[in-house]
């Protein structure tokens, strides 16, 4: 669905003159494919070009070097722009910046309005979209009253009322609270499961991605990790070194691994500990 | 809490007024106003009279909220009034003092220009009450679309509108936010003349324009990831069709100016006849 | 220095459709060179009541006192006591304005009354203690990240010298290496000046490991008040209200649950390690 070959990216700061003064290279020769339907994090400390590779997905930038498809389509095509935009939604961090109408379901309706939608088809696609992401009761709602949390989902509604195929949240919960961050994250995850939209989540919050298919790890603008949740949160040391947030309770396993005690690598969540813990006690 | 504010004077009830067409209220409006100095005399405001007293019967928006709008302009309802009433020649004269004195002319031209200004008042806020900022953007930009063809933005004219009545609670809520920073950090609003208020008003300033503009650049990228790309081949949510209602307005409106326009014709046509 | 807050009721928009009781019967002592935790959710009341703090908002009713003084009395100055209880608000970031760093850390002092060299040598010290090197001073505060940013805001509250500084929600919008960075350097700051730290936020766990002291908030009231271990006992309770202990509680608890003979009040990942490393062993 998405593919990306040598991608690299530079910010180029200009002088007056419009010379280029320096260059700040975010994005070093970056590979790789991410499958449809498939749930993806990109983890990384802030200035690790997470955000700056997520934005070519939706062609907000084009590659200095290298290139991005999206289902087939290169980003670099301009006539593909849209096409592009359209399979490829956005969804960003700031939950007031991205909200245009003055109340909830005439935000949502915006997108297809862009896209010549007829007004009746326009009308099924908000409902539905407010229904799957749980917000249809808020219709009505000025967007003023809603809760961060809330505002973020009104924003996903937006984006799959334009029936994407792959949905990218870019570090949608920096700015929400435990409770709002947990309900984004849900509804990106029922999306995925129930509606089948590939979802791409930019982060540096660990514990949300404990349930993806596939984790990208990035440090200095270049992919250093990449696997399956297991797999990432074995290596404690290199997360710890990248400036990543292990969830206690892996770290926890770690400790308990470094003192001789024989737990599996890359241990997730409370229940499995406890187990794996009360499992050992029972065969001494 | 200040999101809390309703933009423009919209006063949400179910009357036949609230249920017109934007686009209605709008020329309903522009043809009162120009009706007003139309008008000659007093048959011509009696008509104008009637007029207004039923509409904001039909409006069901409490009197209160209508007088409200009267509140801004009693300065310039005084000073209209003093100017005409002690400046204007006429020809019976009625109190002197110096060279000021009121005459028959000054009272009528008095007269006629408050009631004029009070009327002009009410019936646009009769328009804003009784129609929500969103659809009088939406009746502007669809009235406004003939202008499409001598190259006028009007689409981006409309667009800016909504995302300036949608921002404003949010701005109003940042400049809030800031005063309190700065305050806590011992700024001072409140004392010194008007260079020093001015001064400190920097500190407050600049933070709000960067964060509008920081703002602005986010909202261009996310409109854009929804594909925005201009007003070619936008379809609209709620479009706006006429349906009979609107036009019986459209006919009382245009019935209404005729007459007034006919009782101004045939009161010249009788002082002209009486003079002969 | 003591901060009391008596019997104190906030009441938004008084007598009207739209209002909201923020603030209920609220007492609390603050003590000297104590580091206290102030969690609630949005809508709890906790940024309110520390608007409460250092005057900006004034209470409907009840009292509270500075150093034994009342607050609402005749003769207190609130500019005073701005400048002893200083509050960074959230994202203070974005109250950034003047054309060199060195100038809007100067803001603060110069506003209290001080020469431009006294208030240069304050904004100094205050960057310095920040973490903010000379090579910054006279750099466009726009010029920064947004982890240097902040530290600027934040030194611009220190530079006044308050007794008490209040950190409303701190580590917003940073990455897991910026907060631990923001709130070693404040820690570090409580220790060398021994002024009163209350940090705001909605994390129980990050707060946790600094705090002697977490006063937990709902809806507009005090619900608990204690160390952390004794408030991470009432974790069922805290879950309640919405709010969640730190993911080892849960842990440990669940273990005693299935008859392990842990010690379920410790904090640390260490504690934890030995309290199970001992169990299984036994």
């Amino acid at each position: 669905m998405i593919r990306a070959e040598e991608l690299t990216f530079d910010y180029e700061q200009l002088d007056e003159e419009g010379n280029v003064e320096s260059k700040k290279r975010a994005v070093d020769h970056v590979n790789l494919h991410i499958r449809p339907g498939k749930f993806i994090a990109i983890l990384g400390h802030n200035g690790s070009g997470k955000s700056t590779l997520a934005k070519h997905i939706n062609a907000i930038l084009t590659p200095t070097e290298g290139t991005l498809w999206v289902d087939g389509m290169d980003t670099k095509e301009e006539d593909r722009l849209w096409s592009i935009r359209q399979d490829a939604g956005m969804v960003f961090q700031n939950p007031d910046n991205q909200i245009i109408g003055t109340i909830v379901e005439e935000d949502v309706g915006f997108g297809p309005e862009n896209l010549g939608v007829p007004v009746d088809e326009i009308w099924r696609r908000v409902e539905e979209s407010l229904s799957a992401v749980g917000m249809l009761k808020y219709r009505h709602h000025s967007p003023n009253k809603l809760s961060g949390g809330q505002k973020q989902r009104v924003a996903i509604a937006g984006v799959m009322a334009m029936h994407p195929r792959c949905i990218v949240l870019d570090e949608p919960t920096a700015m929400l609270d435990p409770n709002g961050r947990a309900g984004v994250i849900r509804t990106a995850q029922k999306l995925n499961r129930e509606e089948g939209i590939t979802i791409i989540l930019i982060t540096h919050y660990m514990e949300e991605v404990v349930e993806a298919d596939h984790i990208f790890v990035m440090d200095d603008g270049k992919v250093v990790m990449q696997g399956a949740p297991r797999e990432i949160f074995s290596r404690v040391e290199e997360l710890k070194r990248l400036r990543l947030d292990v969830p206690q309770v892996t770290l926890l396993s770690f400790e308990l691994q470094k003192r001789g005690i024989p737990l599996p690598d890359g241990i997730l969540n409370n229940e499995e500990l406890i187990d794996r813990l009360c499992q050992l006690k029972s065969k001494m | 809490m200040i999101r809390d504010i309703t933009i423009g004077q919209y006063y949400p009830a179910k009357s036949i007024l609230h249920q017109l067409d934007p686009r209605v209220k709008l020329v309903a409006t522009v043809v009162y106003i120009i009706s007003l100095f139309v008008a000659k005399g007093l048959p011509g405001y009696a008509v104008a009279t009637v007029f207004l007293v039923m509409v904001v019967k039909l409006s069901k928006v409490p009197f209160r909220y209508i007088t409200k709008g009267l509140k801004a302009i009693i300065m310039i309802l005084m000073i209209t009034v003093i100017f005409n009433l002690f400046l204007v020649d006429g020809e019976v004269e009625l109190w002197r003092f110096g060279f000021l004195r009121i005459t028959d002319k000054g009272i009528r031209t008095a007269f006629f220009m408050a009631v004029r200004l009070i009327y002009l008042i009410i019936g646009s806020s009769i328009m804003t009450l009784t129609t929500t900022p969103n659809d009088l953007t939406d009746g502007l930009e669809k009235l406004l679309s003939p202008l499409k063809k001598v190259r006028v933005p009007v689409h981006e004219i409309s667009m800016m509108m909504s995302i300036a009545l949608r921002f404003i609670p949010i701005l109003l809520e940042e400049t809030d936010k800031i005063m309190k920073a700065q305050i806590a950090r011992g700024a001072d609003f409140e004392t010194g003349n008007l260079i020093q208020k001015a001064k400190a008003m920097v500190p407050l300033l600049v933070p709000l324009f960067i964060s509008a503009f920081r703002r602005a650049n986010d909202l261009a990228m996310a409109m854009e990831a929804r594909c925005y790309h201009g007003g070619d081949g936008r379809t609209k949510m709620k479009p706006l069709h006429y349906v009979s209602r609107d036009r019986m307005a459209y006919a009382v409106i245009w019935g209404y100016f005729l007459l007034i326009t006919g009782v101004a014709y045939a009161q010249r046509l009788l002082y002209a006849m009486a003079l002969l | 220095m003591s901060i009391k807050i008596k019997d104190v009721n906030y009441t938004y928009a008084e007598n009207t459709a739209y209002e909201i009781h923020a603030l209920k019967d609220i007492n609390l002592e603050i003590p000297d060179g104590q580091f206290i935790g102030l969690i609630g959710h949005t809508g709890s009341g906790k940024s309110t009541l520390v608007q409460h703090l250092n005057g900006l908002i004034r209470a409907t009713g009840g009292r509270i006192y500075f150093n034994g003084r009342d607050i609402y009395g005749e003769h207190f100055s609130m500019k005073e006591l701005r400048s002893r209880v200083g509050l960074v608000f959230q994202y203070p970031e974005h109250q950034l304005f003047e054309i060199d760093v060195l100038s809007d850390v100067c803001f603060g002092p110069k506003n209290l009354g001080l020469s431009r060299e006294e208030a240069e040598r304050k904004a100094k010290a205050a960057l310095r203690m920040v973490g903010m090197g000379e090579e910054n001073d006279h750099r466009s505060p726009f010029e920064l990240s947004g982890g240097q940013k902040r530290r600027v805001a934040i030194a611009g509250v220190l530079a006044m010298e308050p007794d008490v500084l209040i950190l409303d929600e701190p580590t917003a919008g940073l990455d897991p290496k910026g907060r631990d960075e923001i709130l070693d350097q404040i820690q570090r700051l409580q220790k060398e000046r021994g002024i009163t730290v209350v940090l705001v936020s909605h994390s129980m766990e990050d707060v946790a490991r600094y705090v002697d002291r977490i006063i937990v908030m709902n809806q507009g009231q005090v619900r608990f008040d204690g160390t952390p271990q004794e408030v991470f006992r009432c974790y069922k309770e805290l879950e309640e209200i919405g709010l969640a202990a730190p993911q080892m509680t849960y842990l440990m608890h669940g273990l005693k649950e299935k008859g392990a003979d842990v010690d379920a009040d410790v904090t640390t990942i260490e504690e934890a390690a030995d309290a199970i490393e001992h169990w299984l062993k036994s």
